[in-house]
């Protein structure tokens, strides 16, 4: 799909100086044509091996379209799949991690929204210690504090039900949710706050008319981290979620683990894309702004 | 009215702090505590001194697990970065279709650690997968079998994190080069210097604290690398894939040895700090730098 671009560039001019088709940029273009080849086989392999029939994949031909495309594959993977001895499809672990993603996403994102607010503009003893703390939470691998969790919530009696994934995407979230909203109102003028405080606004006065409309950007940043975040999240959903609610990643896992006699690779494939879907619609629909996301959760701090 | 705000808002912030003090300094000192203890399922406070810490390292599942995630380590991040700076380079030369190519280079990053596996699990398939379309074309007694030999597997599972993790380098490099004064270009070609010379001598010193994030970034994803080799191997062939993580969880969830599971838990806490160190002692002094 790659192959038509080499060619395209000669026609006209790009960038800032003008451009002639030399050896070295014919040289670039091939080498940027094979990265891609690299980076889009394993989904394009995904995709055609998802709309054979197992005859069509034992003939071993891999990178070939589908001769007769069928969405059979999905439709046994959507709802016949099996995990172990329940075969109810991958819809199972879907809406599970709908389930979980929906709250998740709401109460991280609002904690860390009013976190950060709270540490933008009303810093109190020992608020550095806290932010502190935070960074060292987004760092810390989760192996250190997981059998604690799980203790308490057995203690509690919380333990594999949906509440207690939200809890703790929640809280895991909120270090690097913090992070992110108090690096964004770091940066706005301080004046607007001043100003605001003058008249008189209250602490939730000034987050809800103040902070709140100019915060969008940031919003959609927070949302773009935590939708792909914990969609794949595989390692929390695994331990905390419980078999009643496991994540789609976890179900995918078993189900590509789990196989009588041949392993349907078509099914498999199919079970492998549904998964990839969310996150995969998220960046390609938000674009530039995933990249901000990613780069602020990664750089700053 | 300003008292009250005041007051408001540290009531507001107050569970936050309650919670992230409990998650993040009660029970990482509690696992650390179970480490000197004996405990198999439960909580066990029978201390033991050092004893779970010289078990594990006489422990060859571990060690091995250890030297797993060192070469598995040096293999992402070199891989990592010279594909996601080669890549970030080629695309500042003010290429076509920049945005196309960024979009392909960067989209295994929004992909679950599980779905990349399972790909290259499949791509890899020595009976089906690519295997089979060499011997396809021609090359009849073409055998090729990573993910099933021990010596290879884990190079298997390396490639897959570095198709995933290059884009990420990719943006992070891109956003540098992008930094950088124009006037260094037209100094350098004015001086006759040849452009790879200028990124090897100039650019690359000058994207040095965009590469050091990127190592540090990478260096956490390899300690905390857990998801992607359950799916691709779930450790095997026999142990040849194990990793730390994959450790923990184990002997905490199917051999239900706590006391173990926490020594090496303690183990990649420090290794983490350890990656980070360098990290926050750089940033300190730049942020005393800027004053």
């Amino acid at each position: 799909m790659a192959a038509t671009d080499i060619n395209a560039p000669a026609v006209g001019p790009s960038g800032i100086r003008p451009k002639h088709l030399t050896v070295g940029r014919v040289g670039l273009y091939l080498a940027l044509t094979l990265a891609a080849i690299f980076f889009l086989a394993p989904l394009y392999v995904m995709i055609v091996t998802s709309l054979k029939s197992m005859d069509e994949i034992r003939q071993g031909n891999v990178i070939a379209l589908p001769e007769a495309a069928s969405l059979a594959a999905w439709t046994r993977a959507w709802a016949e799949a099996c995990t172990g001895l329940r075969c109810e499809g991958i819809q199972v672990g879907f809406w599970n991690s709908v389930r979980i993603l929906i709250p998740s996403l709401i109460v991280s994102i609002m904690a860390g929204s009013i976190v950060g607010y709270v540490l933008s503009y009303w810093k109190f003893r020992g608020s550095e210690l806290f932010y502190g703390l935070l960074l060292f939470g987004a760092f810390v691998p989760y192996q250190i504090i997981i059998y604690p969790l799980i203790r308490v919530f057995s203690t509690i009696g919380l333990y594999g039900s949906l509440p207690a994934i939200v809890v703790i995407h929640t809280v895991l979230g909120l270090p690097i949710m913090v992070l992110i909203f108090r690096n964004f109102y770091s940066t706005l003028p301080s004046e607007l706050f001043k100003a605001a405080r003058i008249d008189g606004a209250g602490f939730f006065a000034l987050y809800w008319y103040v902070l709140l409309p100019i915060s969008k950007p940031i919003f959609v940043v927070a949302l773009i981290l935590q939708v792909t975040g914990i969609w794949n999240d595989f390692l929390l959903g695994l331990i905390f979620g419980g078999s009643e609610n496991m994540p789609m990643t976890v179900q995918l896992n078993n189900i590509v683990a789990t196989f009588q006699g041949e392993v349907e690779f078509n099914t498999n494939m199919a079970a492998t894309m549904l998964t990839a879907i969310v996150p995969l619609a998220v960046y390609f629909v938000s674009g530039r702004w995933f990249v901000r996301g990613i780069t602020q959760g990664a750089v700053k701090g | 009215m300003r008292l009250s705000s005041r007051i408001t808002s540290r009531l507001v912030v107050s569970p936050f702090v309650v919670v992230a003090i409990f998650t993040f300094v009660l029970c990482v000192l509690w696992s650390a505590q179970l480490s000197f203890t004996s405990s198999k399922i439960f909580p066990a406070y029978d201390y033991v001194g050092f004893k779970q810490y010289t078990r594990l390292f006489a422990n060859e599942r571990w060690i091995l697990s250890f030297q797993n995630m060192l070469i598995f380590g040096i293999c992402l991040i070199s891989g990592a970065l010279v594909i996601g700076f080669l890549l970030a380079v080629m695309i500042d030369q003010s290429v076509k279709w920049e945005s196309f190519w960024r979009t392909v280079f960067l989209y295994p990053n929004a992909l679950s650690f599980v779905v990349t596996g399972l790909a290259w699990q499949w791509l890899l398939n020595p009976s089906l997968g690519l295997p089979e379309l060499v011997r396809h074309l021609g090359w009849t007694d073409f055998k090729l079998n990573l993910l099933g030999e021990q010596k290879t597997a884990l190079y298997a599972v390396s490639i897959a994190a570095v198709w995933q993790a290059s884009g990420l380098v990719m943006a992070l490099c891109l956003a540098g080069l992008r930094g950088i004064d124009g006037e260094i270009w037209k100094a350098t070609r004015i001086d006759g210097v040849p452009r790879w010379k200028t990124y090897l001598h100039i650019v690359i010193p000058m994207l040095g604290p965009i590469f050091f994030t990127a190592i540090v970034l990478l260096s956490l994803s390899v300690v905390k690398g857990f998801d992607l080799v359950v799916a691709m191997t779930n450790g095997g062939p026999g142990t040849a894939t194990e990793v730390p993580a994959k450790f923990v969880i184990d002997h905490i969830q199917i051999r239900a040895n706590v006391g173990l599971a926490m020594a090496g838990a303690t183990v990649m806490l420090i290794s983490v700090v350890a990656a980070l160190a360098p990290w926050v002692y750089v940033q300190k002094r730049r942020k005393e730098a800027r004053g």
